[in-house]
């Protein structure tokens, strides 16, 4: 996966747009390729523009520019029924008025594959989603879970080398969707089918994928491996986007290699390691992930800054306690600390002071 | 503890009993839960009963109690037996197969019947009602209520020859009438209201029965229908005739009563050779030879029970004859070549809405919402038009100095002189219908087609089938609930429609809801009308109920 050059991309976008109105684009500029095989999560608040780019690979919409290339060949104008592509839809879309097994049986006719292999595909297809017992049923007599298997059954029951799937987990209950979860993966490396996949839930993005591909106004934030993501964030909004993030507003002082001196706006100063600021005296948000700070002086490093922070609020979880903490000015800053025999359960209103590694520490755009 | 299953279920607690002997769930309190669940309920039942109540009174008044109604009248034949009950009865025996006329008996019956019949003036009611089974019967009772007399006359002359009396009020009256009675009559005036009533002298009715009843009928007649004194009155012939017939067979002679001599001078009359009778078949054949005909006979026998079929046999070219119903001749038959024609223009009217709906209904429901809006009003704009306005036009339209046929004479594609005939045909009424009954198809249609979500078609599509398939085995099948309930909207809407194929229909573009109007106002025979408009109901029910066999009433949807 770390070799990402454009002659095995299996899929590409090149400088792709896309207007709906002709004044707004909805997509600005994207590009994005993928190998077979891999699993891409595109992760985005709503109207982001990560369903457009979704559609437009399925052939539902055109796009305004650029390329959408497909095994190397364009498929702009293609139609979609003759791209291969499958497809799971939010709600499943099952055809209410056919059989599960009519439904699965459906791509294959207008393929015009004989009876008996027909027959076949579709019971091998229903086994692997765990079933076969199903296949008289219709769409509305099966559970949401169910019908998600059938849906997933559908779309892969042809064969396809590519599936787009676009938030199908979106309707499922929060136990369902993690075991639905692990199970398309698995589906998806076992069969090594090359999926992309839409979500606007962060957590689905990180378990599920390969890669993940951060999308905010009509732009890839950042498309990198979900621990990459989630510990190196690359701007503010992805690191405010993905999992949960504390932020402190201030100037940089100093630039010393490849960290600097951040002064916060009520005089105290951190260090933090500089992403996309480069300039002393410009202003930076700085990000903290909850579960590195740390307030025992025994763990941090001698030299590194410590602030001083009041405790507003203990929550026991069972497993972390979360506290929540004034620092600097903000409220809701928050550190998570695993519930472990000698952990210190902090009291409110306890002035304490609290420190983090400077790699931790990330100064990120102010915007 | 009521609870005859202890031990299984009980708690230690000392909680009352869930269940009872039946397993059936109990209160709180003891009471069965469902009859305290019902009691709960009660209120809002009753509530709910309310809000509806005008609503169902209403339905009741003005719908169900006039089906209920007609539906009677195609069945209901009391005339028949209330006019001629006597003949009606001595027609009992009558073989209505046979070719003879039927015996003296059934003439002096009808004689009766029509005479009494005439005076109250039923006889056109019940002429009118034969003639829808027998052409002329209509003519034939007219003329027998003004040559009924004749008969009577013969009588009546040679006693008022033999006696001034028999042609007076008074002594007829003195004769028939209780004494008690008279003397009652004599002191009634009219500011006592109604007469006393008339009673027949005792024992008269033993020696001259049938002038007893004829005289009766004639008395009481007087007193309810015209509120004349019998005593001031002269009796009718048929009082006369009864008193030849009385005395002619039983004579008078142990008569000693008020008045024997005069009925013994009368018995002597009829005596001598002199005296002149007539046969009552004689005296029909005078009024009309009809009545020597079995064919009369034969239709008032046939027609005689309170309830008949005959509508019904009518209303399907058939009727009534000795053997059983049987068809009408071929040129007679007209309901079932009506029936055929509404049910066949009915179909093409559903089948031409359904291609002409289904097109816009799916473009509507593919459009941004403000554009669809703006497209249903205009769907919805010939509802805002008169439906008489709507079929004048198509009148203009389509006649053959109409706008259509001027345009394409203009354009040359039509000569002048061979103008096209689009009105006053079947093909002017299906033009027309369809236009009319368009929105009732597209909106069940739209309301259908607006819930299929897009995703369907693009989850065909992505699953590598055309756009044709996509319709065909996707959208289509979806969409057959919007064509199923405007299609059962349109035909039965079509199937009684009247205005529109009254106006533009000719005679060979007309319903059989046409024809049901014509009985019901121009030819009277409100039975035929109730029997054709029963069938039409019957058909609907049977369509209805087939549809729901084929494909299931629960797929009819009008909305959501």
């Amino acid at each position: 996966m770390a070799d990402m050059g454009n002659g095995d991309a299996f899929v590409a976008f090149e400088r792709v747009q896309k207007s709906y109105d002709g004044e707004t684009l909805v997509v600005k500029d994207l590009n994005l390729t993928m190998p077979k095989g891999e699993f891409l999560t595109m992760l985005g608040p709503s109207g982001s523009g990560k369903t457009t780019c979704l559609m437009m690979l399925a052939g539902f919409e055109t796009a305004t520019h650029g390329k959408i290339l497909l095994d190397g060949k364009s498929i702009n104008d293609i139609p979609p029924h003759k791209r291969g592509i499958g497809m799971v839809f939010q709600n499943y879309a099952l055809f209410p008025h056919m059989t599960v097994a009519e439904n699965l049986s459906f791509p294959l006719e207008v393929r015009k594959i004989g009876k008996s292999e027909r027959e076949q595909k579709v019971k091998r297809a229903l086994d692997m989603v765990e079933m076969g017992a199903f296949g008289g049923r219709r769409p509305a007599q099966l559970s949401g879970g169910q019908q998600q298997r059938i849906a997933l059954a559908r779309a892969l029951v042809f064969e396809p080398e590519l599936v787009l799937m676009d938030e199908p987990l979106g309707a499922l209950d929060k136990q369902l969707r993690e075991k639905m979860q692990f199970e398309i993966t698995k589906l998806a490396h076992d069969l090594g089918i090359t999926t992309v996949y839409v979500t606007h839930d962060q957590t689905e993005a990180l378990t599920m994928s390969d890669r993940v591909a951060v999308f905010d106004d009509g732009r890839i934030q950042q498309l990198d491996p979900p621990d990459v993501l989630y510990e190196k964030p690359q701007n503010s909004f992805v690191a405010q986007f993905i999992g949960e993030n504390n932020t402190l507003e201030g100037k940089i002082t100093e630039i010393k290699g490849n960290t600097c001196v951040v002064k916060l706006d009520d005089g105290q100063e951190i260090d933090a390691i500089p992403i996309n600021v480069d300039k002393v005296g410009e202003r930076t948000r700085v990000s903290i992930r909850p579960e590195r700070v740390e307030f025992l002086k025994d763990r941090l490093s001698p030299d590194a800054h410590l602030i001083k922070a009041e405790v507003l609020e203990f929550i026991y979880m069972g497993d972390i306690f979360r506290t929540r903490l004034r620092v600097a000015g903000n409220n809701d800053f928050v550190i998570k600390s695993r519930n472990a025999p000698d952990q210190v359960r902090l009291k409110p209103g306890a002035q304490i002071e609290i420190g983090w590694l400077a790699e931790d520490c990330r100064a990120l755009d102010a915007s | 503890m009521t609870d005859a299953t202890a031990g299984t279920d009980q708690t230690t607690t000392g909680s009352p009993a869930t269940t009872d002997a039946k397993g059936g769930m109990i209160a709180a309190d003891g009471t069965p839960l469902k009859k305290s669940l019902s009691r709960a309920l009660r209120r809002q039942k009753m509530r709910a009963l309310l809000l509806i109540a005008p609503l169902l009174l209403f339905v009741l008044v003005t719908f169900i109690a006039p089906i209920a109604d007609m539906l009677f009248r195609s069945v209901e034949n009391q005339i028949v037996r209330e006019t001629l009950p006597r003949t009606v009865a001595a027609l009992s025996d009558y073989d209505a197969g046979g070719d003879e006329l039927p015996g003296d008996a059934v003439f002096e019956a009808a004689y009766y019947d029509v005479f009494f019949a005439a005076e109250r003036k039923l006889h056109t009611r019940l002429g009118s009602r034969l003639n829808y089974e027998q052409t002329g019967a209509s003519s034939l009772f007219r003329k027998s209520g003004r040559g009924i007399d004749d008969i009577g006359e013969v009588y009546q002359d040679q006693f008022e020859d033999l006696d001034e009396r028999w042609d007076e009020a008074r002594p007829w009256a003195e004769l028939m009438g209780d004494p008690e009675w008279i003397a009652a009559q004599d002191a009634w005036s009219e500011d006592d209201g109604a007469m006393p009533p008339f009673e027949l002298r005792d024992g008269i009715r033993d020696v001259l029965p049938r002038t007893a009843m004829a005289y009766e009928t004639f008395a009481r007649f007087m007193q309810t229908e015209e509120e004349d004194s019998p005593l001031e009155e002269e009796p009718w012939t048929v009082v006369h005739t009864a008193l030849y017939q009385d005395i002619s067979e039983n004579g008078v002679a142990g008569y000693s009563g008020p008045g024997a001599d005069r009925l013994q001078a009368v018995e002597a009359l009829i005596a001598s050779p002199d005296f002149e009778t007539i046969r009552f078949q004689d005296g029909f054949e005078e009024i009309d030879e009809d009545w020597v005909d079995p064919e009369i006979w034969k239709t008032i026998k046939t027609y005689s029970p309170p309830y008949t079929s005959g509508y019904f046999l009518n209303a399907v070219d058939a009727q009534k004859t000795a053997d059983g119903p049987a068809l009408r001749d071929e040129d007679e038959r007209i309901y079932g070549l009506l029936f055929k024609r509404t049910l066949f223009m009915s179909m093409v009217i559903t089948i031409s809405c359904i291609l002409l709906a289904y097109p816009i209904a799916y473009l509507l429901s593919n459009l941004p919402m403000r554009t669809a809006n703006l497209l249903m009003i205009l769907v919805l704009l010939p509802f805002w038009t008169s439906l008489l306005v709507r079929t004048s036009a198509w009148k203009v339209m389509l006649q053959q100095q109409g706008v259509i046929n001027d345009v394409l004479v203009w354009l040359g594609l039509v000569g002048d002189a061979d103008r096209l005939v689009m009105i006053n045909n079947q093909f002017g009424t299906i033009v027309a219908m369809t236009h009319i009954l368009l929105p009732f198809m597209i909106l069940p249609m739209y309301s259908v087609m607006s819930t299929i979500p897009p995703s369907y078609v693009r989850a065909a599509k992505s699953l590598g089938a055309t756009n044709w398939t996509t319709f065909w085995r996707v959208y289509f099948p979806q969409s057959v609930p919007g064509i199923g309930a405007g299609s059962i909207l349109v035909f039965i809407l079509a199937i009684g429609y009247y205005i529109t194929p009254e106006i533009v229909g000719g005679t060979t573009g007309t319903f059989i809801s046409n024809r049901i109007a014509y009985h019901i106002s121009s030819s009277l025979n409100w039975g035929l009308a109730a029997a054709l408009g029963a069938i039409l109901l019957a058909a609907v029910l049977i369509l209805y109920w087939a549809y729901d066999r084929i494909v299931g009433i629960d797929n009819v949807k009008l909305g959501g």
